[in-house]
């Protein structure tokens, strides 16, 4: 084995370039634990963190560009309100010695159906930028998970940073586990209303092969909040309505029974955290347009 | 490979490092440390948690390699730590003081280091840090392998959180597991830290 130590990004791609096979190491939360189980003896070990840029992040205008290896604990500490679904979701990673090293580009690369992180990206909407030293690109989150444990990245691509919707509105996010830390999800959800588009987006995770939205589902309740005028109206969202949303994000898991639960418990508890997870950002936007109206 | 880093303040190197190495590994199998724990190998149970420039980390998922010019803290420099802390005011790496070089703890003292607590009856005895009293006075020792990674995690708590309430200091050790279940002395002996910190400022 190998241990690789570029001191820069571009002495990263380049040594990616020529050892693909070379696996990134950041956080090491993943990697090291395979390989403290001799599951795993890479050539190569790509060592990033002396890439100090990964470690920081831009709020921009519209998006906030996190580093690959910001650590869970700085975007739940800075970043709550800018991305509160991914501060919600990094809250539940593990315990603090974990949210303290790892970061969303170990989860991005990684691509479990597991990883935390996931659900909280798809619901806000986000690009990963990756590069080679053929060049960059930005992967659309839609199209970055390609299969269990598999990602859009080519052989000789990092991930660089990831670029975030920052929340126009309410966003939450529910994990089921048998603790409240050091637990790896039997599922999640993640929820975003987008009120500048009267969209609303989700996330699932650990009911699919790869992390999915339920787009079934998001469909029906744009349809539905459009046509019932709750945008404005601010209204209670109709029982009915929360069930058959509910009901839908149940239909867009494609799980299995495995240790941590069975496939039908995946789907049950879905449904229960999509119908939780509306009702609350749905509280907290009439919250804010009654405000709102208030001061007007 | 040969990795170079700070532990306990004071410059080290080691030779022969195999490149997919745990710094927990180093730290037990070449320096000669064992306080940190070898227990889950996957940062489950937090019983190997140092601090790595200053951050709460579990040194089994830590390359060796990873550490190249960084700054480790071991439960076996930890009373000195700390007391660096107390004199130098939050500044306990010793970096920001003059006697930057004579700072920490050697690791021949390290590797000799036990615990001295002290006694409530002569008053001798001053080698440990307040959470380290602590976790004797609550009796929050029982078998003690979660020990050593408890009192580094909770005393990074307290560092920067001095009056944690009950779900701060859950939060804080929500990491480390105690497979004798001595979770509540456990919490009883953080919070008797946090009370004398308190008193003592």
């Amino acid at each position: 084995m190998d241990f690789l130590r570029p001191a820069s990004w571009e002495e990263a791609l380049a040594a990616k370039a020529e050892h693909p096979t070379a696996v990134p190491l950041a956080g090491g939360t993943d990697v090291m634990v395979e390989i403290n189980f001799d599951h795993r003896r890479p050539e190569y070990l790509l060592d990033l963190n002396r890439i100090g840029e990964l470690g920081e992040w831009e709020v921009g205008q519209d998006t906030v560009r996190l580093g690959a290896s910001v650590p869970y604990t700085k975007i739940m500490q800075n970043l709550r309100a800018e991305l509160p679904g991914l501060a919600l979701a990094s809250h539940t990673v593990a315990s603090p010695q974990i949210r303290n090293r790892g970061g969303v580009g170990g989860n991005l690369g990684t691509a479990s159906p597991a990883g935390d992180a996931h659900p909280a990206l798809l619901a806000a909407d986000c690009e990963v930028e990756v590069e080679s030293v053929r060049g960059s690109r930005r992967i659309p989150i839609d199209a970055f998970y390609t299969g269990v444990k598999r990602n859009a990245l080519a052989p000789d691509e990092l991930i660089r940073a990831v670029h975030i919707k920052k929340a126009d509105g309410p966003q939450q996010y529910s994990k089921v586990g048998t603790r409240n830390a050091m637990v790896i999800a039997v599922c999640a959800f993640g929820l975003a209303l987008h009120p500048e588009t009267r969209t609303v987006r989700t996330g699932i995770g650990s009911a699919a092969p790869t992390p999915v939205r339920a787009k079934a589902a998001e469909e029906f309740l744009n349809a539905a909040l459009e046509e019932g005028g709750f945008w404005d109206n601010g209204k209670i969202i109709t029982p009915s309505v929360a069930k058959q949303f509910a009901d839908l994000c149940s239909a867009a898991c494609n799980p299995i029974d495995d240790v941590r639960g069975t496939a039908s418990y995946r789907r049950h508890a879905v449904g229960i955290m999509a119908r939780r997870t509306l009702t609350w950002t749905w509280e907290s936007y009439r919250g804010t347009a009654a405000s709102t109206e208030g001061v007007a | 490979m040969r990795v170079n880093f700070t532990v306990n303040g004071r410059q080290q190197e080691a030779d022969d490092v195999w490149e997919g190495e745990s710094l927990l590994y180093v730290l037990r199998e070449r320096m000669g440390l064992p306080g940190s724990k070898n227990a889950c190998e996957q940062g489950e149970c937090g019983s190997c948690t140092v601090r790595l420039d200053g951050v709460p980390v579990c040194s089994c998922l830590v390359a060796a390699g990873q550490v190249e010019g960084r700054d480790v803290v071991t439960v076996e420099g930890l009373a000195d730590f700390a007391r660096q802390r107390a004199q130098h005011g939050g500044c306990a790496s010793g970096a920001c003081g003059d006697d930057a070089g004579k700072a920490g703890t050697s690791l021949q003292d390290a590797q000799q280091w036990q615990s001295k607590p002290s006694d409530s009856q002569t008053g001798e005895g001053d080698e440990l840090s307040p959470i380290q009293q602590a976790f004797i006075d609550a009796g929050a020792v029982q078998c003690g392998f979660c020990t050593p990674g408890l009192l580094v995690a909770a005393d990074e708590m307290l560092e920067h959180n001095p009056s944690p309430t009950d779900a701060d200091i859950r939060e804080a050790l929500s990491g480390n597991l105690c497979r004798c279940t001595g979770y509540e002395k456990i919490m009883d002996a953080v919070r008797l830290a946090a009370a004398r910190q308190s008193e003592a400022v």
